[in-house]
């Protein structure tokens, strides 16, 4: 069934995020680190082991490919509740420190994916 | 019109998925017609939510864009933290688990090296502007970090709430920047493969930047972004109010 796809994602969620808020309390900061991160390794694992077991049917994982489809709208309706304006006001000052802050660690990308390059690289394409 | 106008608000998450739906077919049509597909929908879309951002934080004054007029009110819950979240993660789903591993020391290389790149760009910014306070430098640090990091940080040191709201206007800058700047970026800085977003998330850090320069640009490439991004504003919430503000408190 669909909601068993659905399910696994949101089991993986909580207990990602749950271990996120636990690592930020253990180290005493009152912010959840990598939950997200962590939820993903956690869904990965779990698609994984249940896809060999051949546990996971096709219904399930449309449940979670439903959800992966619907990111990109989810994305855009996430920007379009951004504080725009007060980014704005910020004035220069604020606007000079994001441009520099991005153009200099995009540039630093092809410096980091450039060193210590693995043996092979599959293009994504 | 009133009773349309109830049926909108009362459905709010419904009235969400319709206009966001018909945002991303204009986007689309705009994408092929106008500009033969070399500006990608989705990028478009995200500039258009954008600007619809701006509309409805001049309209309202609020601080949730868009989402701050009653009838768009459930753009706040389909864009907002939980869902995107959820969505995310999702997209963990098609994952090579191989890369993310053979990229995995790098990444994590990469969020110390971003996180202290922002920083200390912030921190010369705002020397630049004149500040000349610790504390003041250290949370315009922050906020160039993520528009998280930045009022963490400037409450944990006790800054003044101008100069909070100025590192977070400088993190939304960042981060907007990034979702309209990585598409057109990425084929100057090798953004076509895992390992290279893995390390685009570590620098960048804003997930939200990340997530959407990254669908843009290449939704395949998604996943492995936000899977380093996600360690970002942690990690910041975590250095700057100590070890960086150690460090900017010793020279100034």
């Amino acid at each position: 069934m669909v909601i068993y796809g659905v399910a696994i994602l949101a089991i993986s969620m909580l207990i990602g995020v749950s271990a996120g808020e636990l690592i930020g309390t253990l180290i005493g900061i009152d912010s959840n680190i990598g939950g997200v991160g962590l939820s993903m390794i956690i869904l990965i694992v779990a698609v994984n082991s249940l896809s060999k077991k051949g546990r996971l049917k096709k219904p399930s994982q449309d449940g979670i490919a439903f959800w992966s489809a619907i990111y990109i709208p989810i994305v855009v309706a996430m920007a379009a509740q951004q504080n725009v304006v007060a980014a704005i006001k910020g004035g220069p000052l604020a606007v000079l420190a994001g441009v520099l802050a991005v153009l200099i660690s995009f540039a630093a990308v092809p410096i980091l994916s450039k060193s210590n390059k693995p043996k092979k690289e599959n293009a994504s394409k | 019109m009133d009773s349309i106008k109830n049926v909108l608000i009362e459905n709010s998450l419904v009235t969400a998925f319709a206009l966001i739906g018909l945002t991303m077919y204009l986007s689309y049509f705009i994408s092929t017609k106008l500009t033969r597909g070399k500006l990608h929908g989705s990028a478009i879309a995200i500039m258009l939510g954008l600007l619809l951002a701006y509309y409805g934080g001049t309209v309202t004054g609020g601080e949730k864009g868009l989402a701050d007029i009653s009838i768009f009110a459930g753009i706040g819950i389909m864009g907002g933290g939980m869902l995107r979240d959820l969505a995310i993660i999702s997209t963990a789903f098609g994952v090579n688990f191989n890369q993310v591993k053979s990229a995995g020391a790098i990444g994590f290389l990469s969020l110390f090296i971003g996180i202290f790149l922002s920083f200390f760009i912030g921190v010369i910014v705002a020397l630049s502007f004149g500040y000349s306070n610790a504390v003041d430098i250290t949370t315009i640090g922050a906020g160039t970090a993520t528009y998280i990091v930045g009022p963490v940080t400037g409450s944990a040191l006790g800054a003044s709430s101008e100069v909070i709201t100025l590192s977070i206007a400088a993190g939304l800058i960042k981060s907007m920047l990034t979702m309209i700047f990585t598409p057109f970026a990425a084929k100057f800085i090798g953004l076509n493969n895992p390992r290279s977003a893995m390390i685009f998330g570590g620098l960048m850090g804003t997930t939200s930047g990340t997530a959407a320069g990254l669908a843009a640009t290449d939704p395949k490439l998604v996943p492995y972004g936000a899977m380093t991004a996600t360690f970002y504003t942690g990690l910041g919430c975590l250095l700057c109010p100590s070890l960086l503000y150690f460090i900017i408190q010793l020279t100034f």
